[in-house]
């Protein structure tokens, strides 16, 4: 039988658990390059050096930035699920929600003075 | 000095000390209709009152525009868990959900049966497949002794009392069941009632099976299924905290797996 199949869940949970796993998607879909740049440093010098180069770039820097800011929502994300499920339960649900937000806006703040600074 | 004060009373709720008046305006509502898949929305106008549920709202179609209309309502106090409905998009229990909190700005209602369950016909869902998955949790009791053994001495605060007490109130009422994203997406996840139920079972200390419902719980579908979003938490009328003891679960599951629990 159908049935109504359509979330509407807007609470920070949900926020952040969307978050978690769009993070993760994002993440899977840069390793392949990361793993080809990694594959460079091993074969060929002169090719790494040229692409070392690329990321002096200002939108190649920008594309960093982002790839930090996902890591760091990825990991604060994965943290808050590991808290909640095998520390003993506190009701701070929400809290850790704002904590791993803020811990990785702080990340992208401290990476983004870096590459302003330099 | 500061002298006490009576309590006063939130201004968003309605005074029940007056009499349920007319308000003299009118509530656009709709209605999902249809029987199984069929899904129709059709448009009443309802007259407002200042006491007025959305369980009011849906009895006064069904007793003054179209008899036909089907729901399924009992107490109407929050204590049977049998009228809850998607009202907004958002899963509630219609008998205590006042409909000063939830028409908002636009002043409309969209009533929809249970997400997650079939329909059976208009708001009426059907709730077996909810009630089948409580049993598949190993949410039946089972004593240590029979009803001519001496009473269990439980101390109210020990540990494993105060978490049976923290879920023991569950109405079955399938909203935290609704409002589950891993029900939508696992139709074999027990879901957060059923898990709730089984987390006061394995803390009773008078449960004699509390192998056989861990077992149940650690199978595929149970509680590690869960991607703790909470919105259980978030939508449950009466308050509980299933992610808590769905958490709690998937502890005691994982202890128990690499034999670290002194579990019996």
């Amino acid at each position: 039988m159908a049935m109504n199949r359509r979330t509407s869940n807007t609470h920070p949970g949900a926020w952040a658990a969307l978050g978690h796993r769009l993070s993760g998607l994002a993440l899977i879909l840069f390793l392949p390059f990361h793993f080809l740049v990694l594959g460079l440093a091993l074969e060929d010098a002169e090719a790494l050096d040229g692409f070392l180069r690329l990321t002096d770039m200002p939108l190649v820097k920008i594309a960093e930035w982002g790839l930090v800011m996902l890591l760091a929502l990825h990991l604060s994300f994965g943290l808050r699920v590991l808290v909640l499920e095998f520390l003993p339960w506190r009701d701070s649900r929400k809290g850790l929600i704002l904590a791993g937000s803020l811990g990785a806006v702080a990340v992208g703040a401290v990476f983004a003075a870096q590459i302003l600074v330099l | 000095m500061e002298t006490g004060t009576a309590p006063q009373p939130d201004s968003t709720e309605p005074d029940r000390t007056k009499p349920d008046v007319p308000l003299g305006d009118y509530l656009t509502v709709r209605v999902s209709r249809g029987k199984g898949p069929e899904n129709r929305y059709e448009e009443f106008q309802v007259p407002r009152r200042e006491n007025q549920t959305v369980l009011d709202i849906v009895t006064w179609i069904q007793r003054n525009a179209d008899p036909a209309l089907s729901y399924r309502f009992a107490c109407r106090v929050g204590v049977c868990g049998s009228c809850a409905m998607t009202v907004n998009g958002k899963p509630r229990w219609t008998c205590r959900t006042h409909v000063s909190k939830v028409i908002g700005k636009e002043r409309s209602l969209t009533i929809e049966p249970l997400r997650n369950l079939p329909r059976i016909k208009d708001l009426a869902a059907d709730m077996s497949a909810f009630f089948e998955k409580w049993q598949q949790a190993g949410g039946r009791f089972a004593g240590k002794t029979d009803r001519t053994g001496p009473l269990a001495r439980i101390d109210p605060e020990s540990p494993g009392r105060k978490a049976v007490d923290a879920g023991i109130e569950c109405i079955n009422c399938a909203v935290c069941y609704s409002a589950c994203d891993v029900v939508t997406w696992d139709e074999d996840y027990l879901g957060p009632a059923a898990l709730n139920r089984a987390w006061t079972l394995v803390n009773d200390e008078r449960h004699a099976e509390k192998r056989e419902t861990m077992k149940k719980v650690s199978a595929a579908g149970g509680c590690h299924s869960c991607h703790s979003h909470g919105s259980c938490v978030e939508h449950c009328p009466i308050g509980l905290n299933p992610t808590a003891g769905i958490a709690g679960l998937k502890r005691r599951s994982v202890l128990q797996t690499f034999r670290l629990s002194g579990e019996k």
